[in-house]
């Protein structure tokens, strides 16, 4: 047990992270990453929405949806719950966080839309994990998107400051910066543990 | 058959529940937002123009509850919001100045002289691609292929004859177009200023001639002739100092090449 989720954390987190070799999630990624804080904030909701969607998805989906012969309805009944949760962490936050609700803005309904989430959601099914793998794969899917969407924001607040030709200014150089990070992360992807 | 049922049973039930836990969560972290910016929303137009530089009509409303902007930003609404707004808030409104968009271009078709036949995209920033001033010989020219009217949501902009045309009526002076015009040539000014140059171009006389039978060439007749002293020709082509300009109209008699216009 321990080994699995070991393997699935280190999988999730370096190997086959969200952003960087799976290329999910790439609209928050691009568009919440100019400051560290927003972007340590968004990974944050990111996590939480994707560890508890993970968990909550696979309850629906083992005791209701797969007794019943309707797994063919999970893609339909996962948005569904995903919409429904990120629509209470938004309530959640503009009570107790208003700062970070005003930080993250129009991004944190977008997680509703976010295919990170329901990527990870559909992933487990796909995998045949249990509850608990569930839970552990959508929280370090979560922390590999925070991981990622971290240091990318750390990259673009100095790129701000170097020199490039005028025609990369804007997104074009955060392109061509989440590429190279890209790279850097497919490093991992001959990486096998246990 | 049984599928369908079970289908629709299990989400009809995941919906209320989510539904009722929602709408329970919402009672427990309401909160409370200032009635003023609710107030302050109703008056604007509504439209999310950006003219105000908020993002949207709600952050704008939420500004001016705060008191953080002045209430006469909203120039798609008017002066009248700008007074309800400043009631609401219990400040006097100052001025609004209504703007309006102007396409200082004459060159309709048959009158500016075009390098080719473009067929290309029916986009001006497509058109720009070649050689940086498109079809047209004229380097100030209106392009004519609707970027601006594009941009525009209150449907004040169309193109007529080749050139964009303000409906100076319909236009709220949101600016929209001013930032969609590759050409920069697209400007705000007073919706009570009716005397405009309508045209562009810095080029000199002997230049404009050549691709343009409209097109003000400096000749300074305005500058000279003008009782207010309100005009000044500079880079070969006229301009207007609204601030002295009692517009009597004298100058859109004189011009040679009529290009000094009286919109209304």
């Amino acid at each position: 047990m321990l080994t699995s989720i070991l393997s699935i954390s280190l999988g999730a987190i370096l190997i086959n992270n969200f952003i960087f070799s799976q290329f999910l999630g790439c609209c928050p990624f691009l568009g919440c990453s100019s400051k560290v804080d927003t972007a340590v904030g968004m990974g944050l909701a990111v996590t939480f929405v994707m560890g508890l969607a993970s968990a909550i998805c696979w309850v629906v989906d083992f005791y209701v949806l797969q007794p019943l012969g309707l797994a063919f309805l999970q893609t339909l009944t996962f948005i569904l719950v995903i919409a429904a949760l990120v629509q209470f962490v938004e309530m959640f936050l503009k009570k107790s966080i208003p700062s970070l609700y005003s930080a993250l803005g129009i991004y944190l309904p977008l997680i509703t839309t976010n295919c990170a989430v329901l990527g990870v959601v559909l992933l487990n099914v796909q995998n045949k994990y249990n509850f608990i793998e569930s839970t552990v794969y959508g929280i370090t899917g979560g922390l590999g998107f925070l991981l990622a969407i971290v240091l990318f924001a750390s990259v673009r607040e100095r790129v701000e400051f170097a020199e490039y030709p005028k025609s990369f200014e804007g997104f074009p150089i955060c392109l061509v910066t989440a590429s190279l990070l890209a790279l850097a992360f497919m490093g991992f992807s001959g990486m096998k543990i246990f | 058959m049984q599928l369908v049922i079970y289908g629709v049973i299990v989400l009809g039930v995941l919906g209320a529940l989510f539904g009722a836990i929602l709408a329970f969560a919402s009672k427990i972290f309401y909160v409370e937002v200032d009635p003023k910016q609710e107030q302050v929303r109703e008056c604007l137009a509504g439209a999310n123009c950006g003219g105000c530089g908020f993002p949207g009509c709600d952050g704008y409303a939420a500004a001016v509850a705060k008191g953080e902007a002045p209430t006469n930003k909203c120039v798609a609404a008017g002066p009248e919001a700008a007074e309800k707004i400043a009631e609401i808030m219990g400040v006097s409104a100052g001025e609004v100045v209504k703007q309006v968009a102007f396409v200082p271009c004459s060159g309709t078709e048959g009158h500016a002289s075009k390098r080719f036949n473009y067929n290309g995209p029916q986009n001006c920033q497509a058109a720009m691609l070649f050689g940086g001033k498109s079809n047209m010989d004229c380097r100030f020219a209106c392009i004519g292929l609707g970027n601006c009217a594009n941009a525009c949501q209150f449907g004040a902009m169309s193109i007529v004859d080749g050139v964009a045309k303000v409906d100076r009526e319909k236009c709220v002076g949101c600016g929209a177009c001013v930032d969609a015009c590759p050409k920069k040539i697209v400007k705000l000014v007073n919706y009570d200023q009716h005397v405009l140059v309508a045209c562009s171009s810095c080029d000199k006389g002997a230049a404009v001639m050549k691709v343009c039978d409209e097109g003000c060439i400096g000749c300074m007749k305005c500058q000279r002739e003008c009782p207010a002293d309100a005009i000044v020709v500079k880079d070969a082509l006229a301009r207007i100092d609204v601030s002295k300009c009692v517009q009597c109209g004298h100058c859109a008699d004189i011009c040679p090449r009529h290009i000094i216009k009286i919109q209304n």
